[in-house]
């Protein structure tokens, strides 16, 4: 080989999209970023990000959510990312690229990963405003300011991709119309049949879907903007907002100037080794890309391995400087792809056309329901491929039966649950070839393999050693039920026990309670707990969590409802036993509830009279109330029959239960606000208030989308539209913040609330102990979707159920304090000692700080040990 | 102060042994819930957090948390951990063997106990 233009030898990647990023990844994971200098130009204004995600933005997750690049990773591999600065053009003579920047780089190996550009077909009025194409964080963001003045909007193309856009049209509030040249939608995916129940269940959700016609004209109005189209049969579909999505078109054109060989329909023309076939030093990968077998993959599953098959091929280049037999190849790949459009499941996957010879189709319809299944199956038996509309459940299994005759009768499945025995096909019947994660090529051995070799136990330590289920996320499922499988298989003990006590989880236990309405801990713990607890005292663990869960169901399951009645008593955590929120020196705060933060004057100053007549030391809480500390056991009933006289009730700060729901001023006094958000969250504080759950809850309503009162952060989150609410959960402040998801748009105040009553009722009932519901949305299998599919869609057929819990719990709900204070054995219970009832713990004592009160630990701190604390506290109080 | 004791029950009493030897009644053995302490006031000045479990064992330990100052362990939550009764603090969670006083969570810190009977 010639001499290398620089010492350290240069790789140049053009394009930092998708498969870009997994090719630096690549390079890294073969040492190549140690021995070359890496330096990549990036056309768009941020690193590379998640493109199959991208309508995700809609829903809630902000363009630094969907970004892949670690800037630890580019930083630790020392890699010269230009973000911003595309390359302009290629000598490939003098071996450089030149970029927008005027920088000159010179290359060992340059490697084109450009993607695609969407193609916008030439009728006339294309470049009017108002007219978008769909491909980028920035064609959104210029969709999302648009959509603000548009009240129509129109898709051209009724694939993939325009089913994507249409379903963010739709989601933006605009009425949607999705015009396509076939006659049925997703033609490249799904056949006649599949089609005819996709659009059934879309025309459903409100859109119109005109097929069979083209696009002529863009009509514009006075001002050059859109207004309308004319289509192919003559009439006119008046519309504000276009989007493109007619295709795509390799972006070719930096490879078409420096000479390089291009397909007859687009695409740089590359070998089994992604090289291209004009010149050794180039390669081509990802959208970009003319494959060996003359394809152009538009996927981003083929892009990966092609980016695996370059950096494969440039290591074996630089280990012999030249290549030799046995290289890698990248020779096709599968086109399979799940998708949800529109809330609609859609798979299709191997020869899902039934184009090889002799091959038979089993099928089954209801396009009532929305459902179309079909596979296909060779003359053999052996499973070709399928299309999946409406349920596509069965995807990950099905796709890694694909090839092989399936263990059981293909028709049972694609029956649906309950007509006939469907088979469950676990994936332990798959063979290890079987590819469970087509998005990273990994086979149910390389997952058996991270479980046996590796010694990971969950499912994210597998997701992070095999990359498996870190694409498009379809595989999830399967993954969870293989590594669980293969742990038991392995004889690894998957505990996932409570505690020393309990062998099951949480919801689990939930399930016990709930099903044998059991009542007692003590019963629970002498009948279900593990051998060697029974007949013990529980724990510290089990104690509160069991008690919360008999709390929770309390109504179903006849127990009485109020913490301190009987046994309750003694599961309680002492906050919960005494009404109260324990403090470091022994005393308690009192936080009367305020619901939605609103609070009269006159309560205010019975607030204030408190606190200053019992020496309560007071401050304005995080969760828009009143917090009033110091108060020793024995005032707590007290101050509590003054604080129930002048109508206050429990705020629960102490429970792990409903805390607060905050609240904007709202429609009723701000300019920008569209409803009243007070008035919600105060029906919303107040129909869940006292409601036991496996961790403290809090949600927060705003007025309108400035979020004044961060609703996002909250378990449930609401914020008002012009045409309703819309409903996010699984939000956090604290230790982990996470911002909460999307789960239902322009809600009315009835949906609202039904849609809240199921989704914490199906928490409560499946969260584990301590998990609030943003771990709890991330933790379970098929997370958000799988939520938004039971507590929507009803798929489990709970719903009902789930409603008249939570109906039993507001009906069923007493102020705790109102009934303490009415209850004497309750009461004597409030005292610092069982033999001098009127006698202070003198341990609790204070000195003044900023006009108040604090408590008065001179010798303690936190996590540090006096040396003998009892006798100098003898000492101290000896001095008093 | 009056360390004044209810005489209404003719049922046990709780007794506490002291430094001197001498047992000192700290309640009704009715008062007592399994699984919940109480705390009481020893003519010393100091507390005691004194607990009984199902199968009827009684057990007496100093009220207050070492880690933290606070008189609070009566108001702790206990349970059985390999057989043995322990009581878990309300403040920062360190569990105390009920019978030693050993704390299970540091092995440098006990807590007194005191040698209690129903009588
Ligand atoms: C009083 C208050 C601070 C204040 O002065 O403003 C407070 C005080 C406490 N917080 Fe908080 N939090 C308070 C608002 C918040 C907020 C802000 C909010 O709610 O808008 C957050 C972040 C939001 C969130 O929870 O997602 C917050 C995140 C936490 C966390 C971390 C939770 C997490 O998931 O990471 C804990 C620890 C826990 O619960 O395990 C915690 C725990 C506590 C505890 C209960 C600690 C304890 O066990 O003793 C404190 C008890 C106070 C007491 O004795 O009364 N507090 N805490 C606020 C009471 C609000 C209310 O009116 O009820
Ligand atoms: C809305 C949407 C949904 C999708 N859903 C799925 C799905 O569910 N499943 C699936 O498999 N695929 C899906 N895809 C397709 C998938 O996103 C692509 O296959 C994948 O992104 C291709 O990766 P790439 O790196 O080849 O191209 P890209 O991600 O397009 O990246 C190419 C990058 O190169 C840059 N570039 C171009 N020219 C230059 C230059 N001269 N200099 C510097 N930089 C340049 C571009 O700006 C771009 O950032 C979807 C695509 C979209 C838009
Ligand atoms: S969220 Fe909107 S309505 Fe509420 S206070 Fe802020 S700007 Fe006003
Ligand atoms: S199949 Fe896409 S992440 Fe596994």
């Amino acid at each position: 080989m010639s001499t290398a233009p620089q010492a350290t030898p240069t790789i140049v990647l053009v394009g930092h999209g998708m498969v870009g990023q997994h090719f630096l990844e690549a390079l890294a994971e073969r040492g190549l970023t140690a021995t070359h200098r890496v330096v990549v130009l990036c056309e768009e204004p941020r690193p590379a990000y998640d493109r199959v995600q991208l309508t995700s933005y809609f829903s809630g997750r902000s363009p630094e959510d969907l970004s892949v690049t670690d800037p630890r990773f580019i930083e630790e591999h020392g890699i010269e990312l230009r973000v911003g600065d595309p390359a302009e053009s290629v000598d490939r003579e003098a071996r450089a690229v030149t970029a927008r920047s005027g920088l000159v780089v010179g290359y060992d190996v340059l490697v084109l990963a450009t993607g695609s550009s969407p193609f916008v077909p030439p009728v006339p009025g294309r470049d009017a405003e108002g007219c978008f194409v769909y491909r980028t964080v920035e064609d959104l963001l210029a969709i999302e300011e648009y959509a603000k003045k548009a009240t129509t909007g129109a898709v051209v193309g009724g694939g993939l991709l325009g089913l994507e856009a249409a379903g963010a049209l739709d989601g933006l509030g605009l009425t949607s119309h999705i015009v396509e040249f076939a006659p049925r939608l997703m033609p490249v995916q799904v056949d006649e049949g599949g089609g005819a129940a996709l659009l059934r269940t879309i025309e459903d959700r409100g859109l119109t879907v005109h097929t069979g016609v083209g696009t002529q004209e863009i009509v514009t109005g006075a001002d050059g903007s859109v207004t309308g189209m004319r289509l192919s049969d003559g009439s006119e579909l008046a519309t504000d907002l276009v989007v493109f999505s007619a295709g795509v078109r390799p972006r070719d054109q930096l490879a078409r100037d420096c000479g390089l060989t291009v397909g007859e329909r687009g695409g740089i023309a590359v070998d089994e080794q992604c090289r291209t076939v004009a010149d050794p030093r180039v390669f081509a990968i990802g959208e970009c890309a003319l494959a060996a077998d003359g394809r152009v993959y538009g996927l981003v599953a083929p892009g990966y391995e092609q980016a695996q098959t370059a950096a494969a091929v440039i290591a074996a280049d630089a280990a012999e400087g030249a290549g030799g037999a046995g290289l890698p190849a990248f020779t096709g790949a599968d086109l399979s792809t799940k998708l949800k459009l529109l809330g609609v499941d859609v798979a299709s996957f191997g020869d899902a056309h039934g184009t090889t010879d002799g091959c038979l189709d089993v099928v089954y319809s209801d396009s009532r329901a929305g459902l179309y299944k079909k596979l296909v199956v060779g003359g053999d038996g052996i499973l070709l491929g399928g299309i999946l509309v409406g349920d596509a459940e069965a995807y990950g299994t099905l796709r890694a039966f694909t090839g092989s005759v399936p263990p059981v009768p293909p028709e049972s499945l694609v029956l649906p649950a309950g007509a006939g025995a469907p088979a469950q096909l676990g994936p332990s019947a798959l063979p290890d070839g079987a590819v469970v994660c087509s998005c990273h090529n990994v086979t149910k051995g390389a997952v058996r393999g991270a479980v046996a070799e590796h010694g990971c136990t969950t499912v994210p330590e597998v997701k992070k050693c095999t990359k498996a289920g870190t694409g498009c996320g379809s595989c999830v499922k399967v993954l969870d039920r293989l590594v669980t499988a293969e742990l038991e298989a392995s004889g690894v003990e998957v505990d996932r026990g409570l505690c020393g006590c309990f062998a099951q989880s949480r919801g689990e236990l939930y399930e016990i309670v709930r099903a044998l309405r059991v009542t007692s801990h003590r019963d629970l713990l002498d009948r279900h707990g593990r051998e060697d607890a029974r007949g013990g005292d529980g724990c510290e663990v089990c104690k509160p969590t069991v008690g919360s869960i008999i709390a929770s169901l309390a109504p179903v399951i006849g127990a009485s409802g109020h913490v301190l009645d009987g046994e309750q008593a003694a599961l309680q955590d002492t906050n919960d036993h005494f009404l109260a929120n324990l403090q470091r020196n022994g005393s308690y705060s009192v936080v009367p509830r305020v619901p939605g933060g609103e609070i009269a004057p006159e309560k205010l100053i019975v607030l204030g009279e408190i606190a200053r007549d019992f020496g309560l030391y007071t401050k304005i809480t995080g969760g828009q109330r009143i917090d009033m500390f110091g108060a020793r056991v024995e005032q707590l009933p007290v101050i509590w029959a003054r604080l129930v006289d002048a109508g206050f009730e429990s705020g629960h700060a102490y429970g792990k239960s409903l805390r607060t729901v905050k609240s904007c001023v709202g429609r009723t006094w701000c300019r920008y606000g569209v409803q009243d958000s007070v008035r919600m969250a105060i029906d919303l504080e107040l129909r869940y208030r006292g409601l036991r759950s496996p961790h403290k809850l809090k949600s927060a309503v705003s007025g309108c989308a400035r979020e004044c009162a961060e609703a996002r952060s909250k378990d449930f989150g609401v914020i008002a539209t012009s045409h309703g609410w819309n409903l996010y959960v699984g939000g956090n402040g604290g230790a982990t913040p996470r911002h909460a998801d999307l789960l239902a748009q322009d809600l009315s105040d009835a949906e609202l609330v039904r849609l809240v009553d199921r989704f914490l009722m199906f928490y409560i009932r499946t969260a584990d102990r301590l998990e609030r519901t943003s771990t709890w949305l991330e933790r379970i299998p098929g997370g958000l979707d799988h939520v938004r599919d039971v507590v929507v869609h009803d798929s489990l057929g709970i719903c009902d159920e789930l409603e008249a819990q939570m109906r039993a719990h507001v009906s069923h709900y007493r102020d705790e304090w109102a009934e303490t204070l009415d209850d004497p054995e309750k009461l004597a219970r409030f005292v610092s000692f069982v033999n001098a009832p009127g006698t202070p713990d003198p341990v609790v004592g204070f000195v003044p700080e900023r006009d108040q009160m604090k408590p008065d630990l001179p010798l303690l701190s936190i996590g540090m040990r006096p040396a003998q604390p009892e006798e100098a506290a003898l000492e101290r109080n000896a001095r008093r | 102060m009056t360390l004044a004791l209810e005489t209404t029950d003719t049922g046990l009493k709780v007794r506490i042994r002291l430094a001197d030897g001498t047992w000192f009644a700290v309640c009704d053995l009715s008062a007592l819930l399994p699984g919940r302490g109480v705390a009481a006031l020893l003519p010393d000045g100091r507390q005691a957090a004194v607990f009984t479990d199902r199968t009827g064992g009684l057990y007496a330990v100093d009220n207050r948390d070492p880690f933290t100052g606070a008189a609070v362990l009566s108001r702790g939550l206990t349970g059985t951990r390999a057989g043995r009764p322990f009581v878990a603090s309300p403040l920062l969670k360190q569990r105390f063997d009920l019978e030693t006083g050993r704390c299970l969570d540091d092995d440098a810190v006990r807590l007194r106990t005191y040698q209690v009977e129903a009588a």
